[in-house]
């Protein structure tokens, strides 16, 4: 199937349910939020070395947030409840609370809650005090620049992680014009991240390793450079260069949809094939199907 | 359906209704036959309403100022009484919404759990109070006061939110435990008295109690959030009183030193 001269591979995605949380930051002006939020989704590219993914959802205006300051919305991705739980608090804890200025908000109305700032406030060795207001408890932290907000509970979800388109084309720079399109794309959709760096990954790996301690390697049937090495190769001869996008959302839903948007601006920016990974269909209960995506 | 009791002759003493509840009213066959005390005589609610429509969203109208009770322990529905209440209405109230469209008595939300108290105009003493021999006053809920509010507002305050449109009467939180009062114009004097924790809040210059430290002057993060809560129930929040720096002393030193009041900085 052709898409704007890219062969759109007749495959899936293979997509698998993570839990997921959305987190508001709020600070004094955007770039402090933007600041404290790119900090809180650091190495959180991959569940498999990170315990969790995260990245920025949007940047929100001061009418979208709760107290009313310009802010960030992040998402954040474990393998379970508890998981998100536990990654929430180290890291709204090391990179959100220490910030200056800001304050941190949940960003979902779910049945099942973590709790986060109940336990952020110990940080404030007795002198913390909560406040509820409308059903929501917050808890105040005293700091040296004055008080870090946190609210108690954050919302949790059943989420959809491991979405994912691969795009190929004849060198590194249109590959990557291709992935940076298709990213930026993505983008605008609410709901789902791409946790690898500028949501772009340009190591997919494959599950294992010859190395027995490795539980993932270097996706060798989609590495240009072992195309004469390997005993079996994915990469079309005219094939110089492959990126991945990764998309985690709260949702199937936008998750098909980042893929959507981004498929096709892929293809308009160049792309030769775009194709998506998948384990045979025995990882993840969700398989989106790329000529589905196809307007 | 909105279910109306009008209020036909002024009772010639307080006149004690507290069966005029959402909860009471939506369940009772025969309205008009529900028991009220006029003095130490038991009458009939239809001896002084006229009684129309059905269900839970109830209205009262007339001058009810020498009614006492009107949505005590309420936990459902809305009541909207149209013009003046007397003493205690919404006292103890637990949930639903409560408007009244004129000035409240004493004791309005005193002891209250939950739901949602509105006054239009003033309240008077004692608003979300403690009653006497209870240590603890309001447990939650909201209170919004769009006139003033009288001397004791907030005593005994456990827990919610007691928000005032104009100035507060002498003595507001006394001997507070937690929960947040905030004044929109000035708090008058011995405010806070004995508080242990929570947070009294004003916008007008004020002179704590001696027993209160000045800790700093900043701008606390949680009172945007409520500054922003009370613009959209109605009360008229400056964007500076958002925005602003407020001077926070600690208190009551004769107690823990853990509550604290808030003084909007002139900008």
């Amino acid at each position: 199937m052709k898409l704007h001269g890219a062969e759109i591979v007749d495959t899936f995605a293979e997509a698998f349910p993570m839990w997921g949380a959305r987190v508001v930051i709020t600070a004094a002006t955007p770039d402090w939020a933007l600041e404290a939020g790119r900090s809180m989704t650091g190495f959180a590219t991959s569940v498999i070395g990170c315990k969790c993914e995260a990245g920025i959802e949007r940047e929100l205006a001061s009418d979208e947030t709760p107290d009313g300051r310009p802010g960030v919305s992040a998402l954040l991705f474990a393998m379970d409840r508890e998981g998100v739980g536990k990654r929430l608090v180290e890291r709204v804890g090391q990179c959100v609370l220490t910030c200056p200025t800001t304050a941190c908000f949940n960003g979902l109305d779910a049945e099942d809650t973590v709790n986060v700032g109940g336990q952020l406030r110990f940080f404030g060795d007795g002198y913390q005090a909560s406040k509820v207001l409308a059903g929501r408890r917050y808890w105040r932290v005293p700091v040296m620049e004055g008080e870090f907000l946190v609210e108690e509970r954050f919302g949790a979800v059943k989420g959809v992680a491991g979405g994912n388109i691969i795009m190929f084309a004849g060198d590194e720079e249109r590959a990557r014009h291709a992935a940076e399109a298709a990213a930026r794309a993505m983008r605008g959709v609410e709901g789902v991240i791409m946790p690898f760096p500028g949501g772009i990954a340009r190591s997919g790996s494959k599950v294992g390793s010859r190395y027995s301690a490795l539980p993932a390697s270097t996706n060798d049937v989609l590495a240009p450079t072992l195309r004469a090495q390997v005993e079996h190769t994915d990469v079309p001869p005219e094939v110089g260069s492959v990126f991945e996008i990764v998309i985690d959302g709260l949702a199937l839903e936008p998750v098909r949809e980042a893929m959507k948007v981004g498929l096709v601006a892929a293809a308009e920016a160049g792309a030769s094939h775009v194709t998506a990974g998948n384990y045979g269909g025995n990882l993840g209960p969700h398989h989106i199907y790329l000529r589905e995506l196809v307007p | 359906m909105t279910l109306t009791l009008t209020l036909r002759e002024q009772p010639d003493v307080p006149l004690e209704a507290d069966v005029l509840v959402p909860d009471r009213l939506a369940g009772a066959d025969d309205i008009g036959a529900l028991p009220v005390w006029h003095g130490k005589e038991r009458v009939r609610v239809d001896d002084f309403f006229a009684v129309s429509g059905t269900g839970d969203d109830v209205r009262l109208e007339g001058d009810l100022s020498r009614v006492r009770g009107v949505g005590v322990g309420m936990t459902a529905g809305r009541l909207t009484v149209a013009g003046d209440a007397g003493p205690h209405v919404g006292a103890g109230m637990r949930g639903g919404e409560l408007h009244v469209e004129g000035d409240a008595g004493d004791w309005a939300g005193a002891g209250m759990r939950g739901g949602t108290l509105v006054v239009r105009g003033s309240a008077g003493r004692h608003l979300g109070g403690v009653h006497p021999g209870e240590r603890a006053g309001m447990r939650g809920g909201e209170i919004v006061v769009h006139g003033d509010a009288g001397d004791r507002a907030g005593a005994g305050l456990r827990r919610g939110l007691i928000a005032v449109g104009g100035n507060v009467g002498d003595a507001a939180g006394l001997r507070m435990l937690a929960g947040t009062l905030v004044a929109l114009g000035s708090l008058g004097p011995r405010a806070g008295a004995g508080m242990r924790r929570g947070s009294l809040v004003t916008m007008a210059p004020v002179t704590p109690l001696p027993t209160f430290a000045f800790a700093c002057t900043y701008r606390p993060p949680f009172l945007r959030l409520y500054l922003r809560r009370l613009r959209a129930l109605g009360l008229a929040v400056s964007d500076d009183q958002i925005d602003g720096r407020y001077a926070r002393w600690s208190g009551d030193g004769v107690e823990l030193r853990r509550g604290e009041i808030l003084i909007l900085e002139p900008s």
